[in-house]
This record gives structure tokens, C-alpha cells and sequence, in this order.
């Protein structure tokens, strides 16, 4: 269970203090699915770096299981059990699928056999990947999808995923679908964070959090949240959405 | 033949050699050759008035290896070793070379090994060449080598380079000349640290139709090492040339990379690129969230871009 308090975080630009996240208190359970959702600019993907300490609140403090680990590095979290799928993958010269998937495991003799099996669940042919290098000879799409299964093979007892859903075709979406359905189905004693605007993640979802200009706007189960958002105008107007066809662009 | 623990430890190294290699070999250690087989195929001689072998692969041998290991463990020994090696016509085969240094004492050890291949028609070498140092002394481990490669019609050449560690000072030199439809790869792969100073040369020259070469250098500079970076592709003819350098600096390691094309022909196509910048924040921050520490990630990171 991973537990928020208070958390703020700034950025200071030209000497002015702009706050990307104001006071955000929250609570991740075990067991459940839980999707961040927003719009733009809201701090969503702020958040989910600041659970995996890739950058540090302004103030607040973050529990994992009752222990305070705040001040902890992205090293001793990711020791703790916290994974975390970029937006953005990176791209490494020289380190190839299977070493990195090696890393994630923690095993650096796993078998070429065993690694592959993550790349499978992710869509790919294990095949044609496990031996290519982590470059820029791979699309968008096949980094997100090897991205993922690196958090896969972490196997963590939370995962967090900032925006999987981007730079994916609607092709290998469905699949991606799958993924996490697979992983919700296999939940117990972990969580799952997606940070996702897509409205199929949101109906997987068990509980929904929207952040908005930095503040948790609405949170609850699934049934309560997602009406509010998907088909009706609160959600254009919740996710400051113009709607051109209505003219809205004046 | 017997080899002490140093020698074993040097050939485990250079050239993945745990005992006395199978086919054609020779070993040289401390400025003598211990070692040598000859095979029906292969056949390795002195040369009469040089320090150095003559090494004869004979047209059509297929898929056999010669392995040439050099071992110095005395401190203070300098030696000029001339190879040449002549690949018959139609050969297939793997050469394994390499140099290792272990230098415990105050004198500087130096090798400088002078090789040159004769590679006939249609004939393909894969030449493997790996340079260590090791040994606590303040003298230094010192290797100059000078490759020079001359190429007949369809011959293909593929070499790896590598030197990762232990070496205080080398200047690498090669020189490769292309008749038609020939190709030459290279992959080289250097790390330097500590205070140590790498220069690495290439001037190799298309001049038949269809030639090719493609010069690819992965460069580490850790430290307080220097490293300089020069490959010049000539095309004399319609060929094409690709020349790649791309380098992590750490520390307050430097590097030059000066890759050089010069086109004497309106059909050679020519093309360099050349990268150098420290390890991207983010790399080290993705294998961070797996589990590894910073250091750790370095790690990875380099030991991935140099494989």
C-alpha cells in the first residue's frame, strides 16, 4: 500500500515558484488497479514520478507499506518493490532486449527462453527481439511494448505505468488491453498504476483518481467515477476538451 | 609446453584461450615463441631477419583459425614483432591475435606488433585482436600497433579491435587498400582511464569498383585519459565508405574524433558520423528504477556499448 501525504511540488522558473502539485493526499491500496486520469498539464505523470523518486517533492511525505521512503533513491525504491514503465523509453547503444530484461529480473543468467516469455506477453515475437539492441533501429511502439515488459519481468509489488498507452497503434492497443487485464488478474498482494487517458484503461480500472491543475479533483471506485467521465459533457468540460464540432474553438 | 599462472591468466584474456589452442598457433612470450603449430593447411614461420612470423594460409582452407597470442610479463621489454600473413584464395579463416601486458615493475614494457595481410582473391578473414594490461608496477604498458591490409578482388575482411583496459599508452595505426567488389569492416572498441593516452588511426583506401569499407569505433574515456579518433576513407573509384565514432566521456576523460572523407571519384559515396557526450541521465535513471544502483547502471551501460 503506498500512501501520499500532503504532497507539493514546485518548480521555480524565472524566480517565480509554480506549483505542479498542491497538497495531493492519497492512498494506493493493494489488490487493486488503480488509474490516474486528467487532463494535460494536470501533473499526473509529475506524480508517478515522484512515487518512483525519479524527482523529489518540494514537501510531503510518501509511505510504502507504512515505511517512510521519501528521502529514499529510485534504487531503494525499486528494491522495495516499486517499478516504473516510462512515457518516454529510453534508448541504449549496445544493451540488448534480453540484457535488460536480465537487469529487470535480476537474473543474469536467466535463459534466453524465460526472458522471452515477457516479450510474448507484450505482443512482440520474442524471437525477433530478445537479441536486438535497445536502439533506434525500434519503433516507438515495440520500445513502449519492451518497456513494458521490463516492469513485467520486475515483477514488483507495485507497478506504476506513466501513459502506456501513448505512441502505441490502436493495433497493438487491444493487446496492451490484455496486458494489464492479465496482470489485474494476477493482482493479489500487488498494485497496478496506470496513468492513462484512455477510456478502455479506465473501464479496467478498480478505482479512479483525476488530477487537475495539481489537486486530486474527483477519486472512487470505478462505477462512480468513470459515468461521470466517459460520454457525457462533464467529461468535456472535466478535461477542458473544446469540442470543435460545437464550434468551440471560438 | 608449460605456462606459468601470468601467461595463463594474459592468453585468458587476449584471446579466450584457457589451454593451448587447437589448429595453427603461436605463442610468444617475453620476446621468444614457446609455442608453435603448424597445420596441413597453415603453416606459421620464422622470418629470417626480423623478430616475427611469416603466417601461410593456403588457397581454399576453410573454416580453420590461427591463433597468435603475445604474452610480455618482464618489466622493461621492448620488442618490434613483424606478422604478415597471406591469405590464399577462396580461404575462410579466423585470426585470432592479441597482446597482453603484465608489467610489476618500474621499467616500461612496450610491444609494438607490425601486421600485415595479403588477402587474396575471394577470400574472407575474420581477425580478432584484443590488447590488455595488468600488473601494479609504475612502469608503463605500451602498445603501438600497425595494421595494414591489402585486399584483392572480392576478398572481405572483418576486424574487431579491442582494447578495454590496462593499457597506459597506445598508437594504433591502420592502413587498408581495396580492389573491386572488396569489403572491410571494422569494429573497434577502446576504453581508456586513469591517465592513460589512446590514439587510433585509419586510412583506408577504396580503389576498385564496388569496394566498401565501414570503420566503427566505440570509445570510452574515463578518468583523466585522452583519446584521439582519426578515420580517413579515400574513394578512388565507385565505392562506398562509412565511418562511425561514437564515444562516452566520464570523469575528466577527453576525446577528438576527426573522421575524414576524401572522394576522388563522382561515384563514391561517403559518409561519417561521429557522436561523443557523457551517459544520458535517463539511461542511468531506467536501470535505477529496475534495482541497480548508479554505479552499477554505469556499468551496464558501458559494458553493453563496448560488447
Amino acid at each position: 500500500m503506498l500512501e501520499l501525504k500532503n504532497i507539493k511540488y514546485e518548480v521555480n522558473e524565472e524566480g517565480v515558484d509554480i506549483g505542479i502539485l498542491n497538497d495531493v493526499s492519497l492512498t494506493i491500496p493493494n489488490g487493486k488497479l488503480t488509474v490516474i486520469t486528467g487532463p494535460n498539464g494536470g501533473g499526473k505523470s509529475t506524480l508517478a514520478r515522484i512515487i518512483a523518486g525519479v524527482i523529489r517533492p518540494t514537501s510531503g511525505q510518501i509511505l510504502f507499506n507504512g515505511e517512510d521512503i521519501t528521502d529514499m533513491s529510485i534504487t531503494e525504491r525499486a528494491r522495495k518493490g516499486i517499478g516504473f514503465a516510462f512515457q518516454q523509453p529510453v534508448r541504449f547503444k549496445g544493451l540488448k532486449v534480453v540484457d535488460l530484461i536480465r537487469i529487470a529480473k535480476g537474473e543474469q543468467k536467466l535463459s534466453s527462453a524465460d526472458a522471452c516469455k515477457y516479450l510474448a506477453a507484450v505482443g512482440l515475437c520474442a524471437r525477433d527481439y530478445i537479441n536486438r539492441e535497445v536502439n533506434s533501429s525500434l519503433s516507438g511502439g515495440e520500445l513502449k511494448r519492451i518497456e513494458i515488459a521490463t516492469v513485467l519481468a520486475k515483477n514488483s509489488e507495485m507497478s506504476v505505468f506513466d501513459e502506456p498507452e501513448a505512441g502505441i497503434d490502436l493495433w497493438s492497443f487491444q493487446n496492451l488491453i490484455e496486458v494489464f487485464d492479465g496482470m489485474r488478474k494476477n493482482i493479489e498482494g500487488s498494485s497496478i498504476v496506470i496513468i492513462s487517458h484512455q477510456e478502455r484503461i479506465l473501464k479496467i480500472a478498480d478505482e479512479i483518481i483525476m488530477i487537475k491543475d495539481g489537486h486530486i479533483e474527483e477519486k472512487g471506485t470505478s462505477e462512480e467515477i468513470l459515468p461521470k467521465l466517459t460520454g457525457t459533457e462533464s467529461a468535456v468540460k472535466s478535461c477542458g476538451i473544446v469540442d470543435l464540432w460545437k464550434g468551440g474553438d471560438k | 609446453m608449460e605456462l606459468n599462472d601470468t601467461q595463463k591468466k594474459i592468453l585468458e584474456e587476449v584471446a579466450d584461450l584457457h589451454k593451448i589452442p587447437v589448429g595453427a598457433f603461436n605463442i610468444r612470450s617475453d620476446g621468444e615463441s614457446v609455442g608453435r603449430n603448424s597445420t596441413a593447411n597453415i603453416e606459421i614461420v620464422s622470418k629470417p631477419d626480423v623478430s616475427g612470423i611469416d603466417i601461410r594460409i593456403k588457397p581454399g582452407t576453410k573454416n580453420e583459425s590461427v591463433h597468435i597470442p603475445v604474452v610480455i610479463s618482464r618489466a622493461g621489454l621492448k620488442e618490434n614483432v613483424y606478422n604478415d600473413f597471406y591469405v590464399g584464395e577462396g580461404a575462410d579463416v579466423l585470426i585470432v591475435a592479441g597482446c597482453g601486458i603484465d608489467n610489476c615493475g618500474s621499467a616500461d614494457s612496450e610491444h609494438d606488433g607490425i601486421h600485415r595481410f595479403f588477402i587474396e582473391k575471394n577470400a574472407r578473414v575474420k581477425y580478432v585482436e584484443k590488447h590488455y594490461g595488468s600488473g601494479n608496477g609504475s612502469g608503463k604498458r605500451i602498445l603501438n600497433p600497425v595494421t595494414e591490409v591489402y585486399m584483392d578482388e572480392g576478398s572481405y575482411c572483418e576486424m574487431e579491435m579491442i582494447q578495454i583496459k590496462g593499457v597506459d599508452d597506445t598508437v594504433r595505426t591502420t592502413h587498408a587498400e581495396l580492389k573491386a567488389g572488396a569489403k572491410m569492416v571494422v569494429h573497434e572498441r577502446l576504453m581508456t582511464h586513469d591517465q592513460q593516452n589512446a590514439v587510433s588511426k585509419y586510412d583506408v583506401e577504396l580503389n576498385g569498383e564496388g569496394s566498401s569499407a565501414d570503420v566503427v569505433s566505440r570509445a570510452v574515456a574515463r578518468d583523466d585519459s585522452y583519446q584521439k579518433f582519426e578515420a580517413k576513407i579515400i574513394g578512388n573509384a565507385p565505392c562506398s565508405g562509412h565511418s562511425e565514432c561514437d564515444s562516452i566521456i566520464m570523469d575528466n576523460g577527453r576525446i577528438l574524433a576527426v573522421p575524414a572523407l576524401e572522394a576522388n571519384d563522382v561515384d563514391a559515396a561517403l559518409v561519417h558520423e561521429a557522436a561523443i557526450g557523457k551517459i544520458a541521465g535517463e539511461q542511468l535513471v531506467k536501470l535505477m528504477t529496475l534495482g541497480l544502483t548508479e554505479k552499477e547502471a554505469e556499468e551496464a551501460i558501458i559494458s553493453g556499448f563496448l560488447k
